[in-house]
């Protein structure tokens, strides 16, 4: 059924769809609203689980952590400064291969306070072993949290949803929410592998000495790399039962493109409408959306950047020292790779400024009246003073 | 010095909703400042989070906007640099308690010389109205659409028991007294905790059928009486008001420089 959604009432609307039963969270926006509907989605019956508001997003992911390890499915939600407080348990959730689903709402750190969009949050916890999928809009939310699911319980990670603070998290849309019989059909109850069993008690998290912590490290890097195949199986499946999926990635007209945009979350958007009009005027020009970050999905971006002499990439973030973080693991995935473009770098957006239609235009001229990219990211719109 | 020239100008207006009683808590606190003849450069305010932690840029102190609930943290930190210097340190009952819950009862237990004020409107204002550590049972929020389970915590004597010297409790109706217990507070040599009951109409409020601001401050003047009062007696529900506890300990930076004294042994 369509309905117009708040992008915050995407993620919930799907928690509640895919009957998570614990769900423990600490408000910061822009993530409120999506803890405030589960609250009354479980006061009201809705949604058969428990819901906890703690006392930090430390003990959120740690309550969850706690819950997920009984073999129940498990919910929480953050923002910037609160991601950047649980990141301890973050690593904590993938090591002990917990299938806890998240979702993140991108916002800018502090000093200078900011609660605008910004992906360096999300971004920075790049290493602690959370599969990570950034979404374009509302039902693209909706639909990859309930995926998220499927791909946590089979593979044994956790997985991040993020979407953008305000243009996402805030903004109406329609969206089509399925109905419960078919998406129980899609996620059927969990089956905890690693559980607290009361009939046979164990030990976890004791002590790993070095003859036997590289093995359960590798084991984790083998997990992500069935990451790719497992989601393009239920990508399939999800197409099958409601005829929409999204891809790793996701090119447009890159086929006989000589520039490529690359872009994620919400810039994709604005970027379809900006692609439109440079085809209009007769640019070959194409788009590169990447909606999954960890694992990085190396092979799909060589596929469809194969053949492209340039390509552009937008990042919202930055990886101070080193410039956009999109553009440094595009960068290493084009590497040893002799058919590869240039690769030129762009910071734009930062802390929720704007990033418009002619913003992309002005990266892509950019790109195509230079030879060579500069070492660099180059950022776009700085105040001249 | 008029109380005017203790703020920044070009932070107004402020962010807080008519009828919010931090506005109150930043003026009486002002005047406390001014009968003490505190200059502007001894005064640093520390603060996390929160509606309440906005005084920060309110006024013309040294001050540091920090960390949602490490407020206590930070200040601990410039106290033990700056110790000539007076530290205060105002926060939200959710900054203070459940995030910073920690911090709190450790600055407390080492009783070091800081003025910390709880303005406490038992809910996360500045998110939008979830209940908080001291929204106590039975309260509404956005987070409890049916009503709180939830415990509170009772900050007076929660402060006692880690180790606080001087605990104090007002609210936003007696003004006079905010003025006259942070005065205290600042001069006592330790760690001071003001609770002041302040109104948040437009979540608390507006959630719990409390009416307007000012129908909440006649409430905190009714649920409110002086320590030690013969209304208490006879209807223990009431909140006890003025300063609950005050003793002399040793204090932190004190202590630091004496053992500094004796490893240096007089060189
Ligand atoms: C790590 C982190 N988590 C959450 C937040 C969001 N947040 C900002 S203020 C606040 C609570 C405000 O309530 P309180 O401390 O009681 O102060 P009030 O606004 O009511 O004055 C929260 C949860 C944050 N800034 N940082």
């Amino acid at each position: 059924m369509k309905q117009v959604l708040e992008g915050s009432h995407a993620v919930s609307e799907a928690v509640r769809l895919a009957r998570v039963q614990v769900i423990s969270a600490y408000p910061i926006t822009p993530q409120t609203h999506i803890v405030e509907a589960i609250s009354e989605q479980c006061s009201s019956g809705r949604l058969a689980a428990r819901f906890m508001c703690v006392e930090s997003e430390h003990s959120a992911m740690a309550s969850v952590i706690g819950a997920a390890s009984g073999g129940v499915r498990t919910f929480t939600a953050t923002s910037g400064q609160g991601l950047a407080y649980m990141h301890e348990l973050l690593h904590w959730a993938s090591g002990a291969r917990l299938p806890i689903v998240m979702a993140e709402v991108n916002r800018a750190l502090a000093p200078g306070w900011n609660i605008w969009v910004d992906q360096t949050d999300s971004l920075s916890q790049r290493d602690t072993g959370w599969i990570q999928l950034y979404c374009e809009d509302g039902q693209e939310v909706l639909d990859t949290t309930l995926l998220a699911y499927r791909l946590a319980e089979e593979i044994n990670l956790p997985v991040m949803v993020i979407l953008d603070a305000f243009f996402l998290s805030h903004t109406y849309e329609p969206v089509d929410i399925p109905d419960q019989e078919q998406v129980d059909e899609f996620l059927p109850p969990i089956e905890a592998k690693i559980i607290l069993d009361t009939a046979d008690p164990f030990a976890l998290g004791q002590m790993v000495p070095p003859g036997a912590y590289m093995e359960m490290r590798h084991d984790i890097q083998l997990a992500m790399e069935r990451v790719p195949t497992t989601y393009q199986q239920m990508d399939g499946l999800f197409a099958e039962l409601f005829g929409r999926s999204y891809g790793d990635v996701d090119s447009v007209l890159c086929d006989d493109a000589d520039i490529v945009l690359v872009v994620s979350g919400t810039v994709t958007g604005t970027c379809r409408q900006a692609l439109a009009d440079l085809r209009s005027l007769g640019e070959k020009a194409g788009m590169l959306k990447i909606k999954m970050f960890r694992p990085f999905p190396n092979e799909p971006i060589r596929r469809a950047l194969k053949g492209v002499s340039k390509i552009a990439v937008v990042d919202r973030n930055c990886s101070f020292g080193a410039g956009g973080i999109f553009a440094q693991e595009i960068r290493s995935a084009l590497c040893n790779f002799e058919t590869g473009p240039l690769v030129y770098s762009y910071i734009a957006g930062l802390g929720g400024r704007d990033i418009t239609g002619d913003t992309l235009k002005e990266i892509y001229y950019r790109t195509k009246s230079s030879e060579m990219p500069e070492m660099h990211s180059v950022w776009i719109g700085l105040n001249q003073e | 010095m008029a109380i005017k020239d203790y703020l920044r100008e070009r932070f107004f207006p402020h962010m807080w909703c008519p009828g919010c009683g931090h506005g109150i808590v930043l003026n009486n606190m002002l005047r406390s400042i001014e009968q003490l003849g505190l200059s502007k450069n001894e005064i640093v305010m520390v603060s996390g989070i929160g509606c309440s932690s906005r005084i920060s840029g309110y006024v013309d102190f040294h001050t540091l906007h920090t960390i949602h609930g490490r407020a206590l943290a930070f200040a601990t930190g410039v106290k033990l640099g700056l110790p000539e210097l007076n530290v205060i340190v105002p926060m939200g009952d959710g900054d203070a308690l459940a995030i910073g819950g920690n911090h709190f009862i450790h600055a407390a237990r080492r009783n070091i010389d800081i003025t910390a004020i709880v303005m406490n409107n038992r809910i996360y204002g500045m998110t939008g109205g979830q209940f908080s550590p001291l929204s106590g049972i039975g309260t509404m929020a956005t987070t409890a659409p049916f009503r709180n389970i939830d415990h509170d915590f009772d900050v007076a004597e929660l402060s006692k028991a880690a180790g606080a010297t001087f605990v104090a409790r007002t609210t936003t109706f007696h003004a006079k007294q905010i003025t006259d217990i942070i005065k205290q507070a600042i001069l006592h040599e330790g760690f001071s905790v003001v609770e002041i009951l302040t109104q948040c109409p437009t979540y608390f409020g507006r959630k719990n059928r409390e009416g307007s601001a000012s129908n909440m401050m006649e409430l905190y003047k009714k649920n409110t009486t002086p320590i030690g009062s013969q209304a208490k007696q006879e209807n223990p529900e009431l909140i006890e008001r003025g300063i609950l506890h005050e003793v002399e300990a040793p204090e932190y930076c004190n202590e630091y420089d004496k053992i500094i004294k004796a490893a240096m042994k007089g060189k």
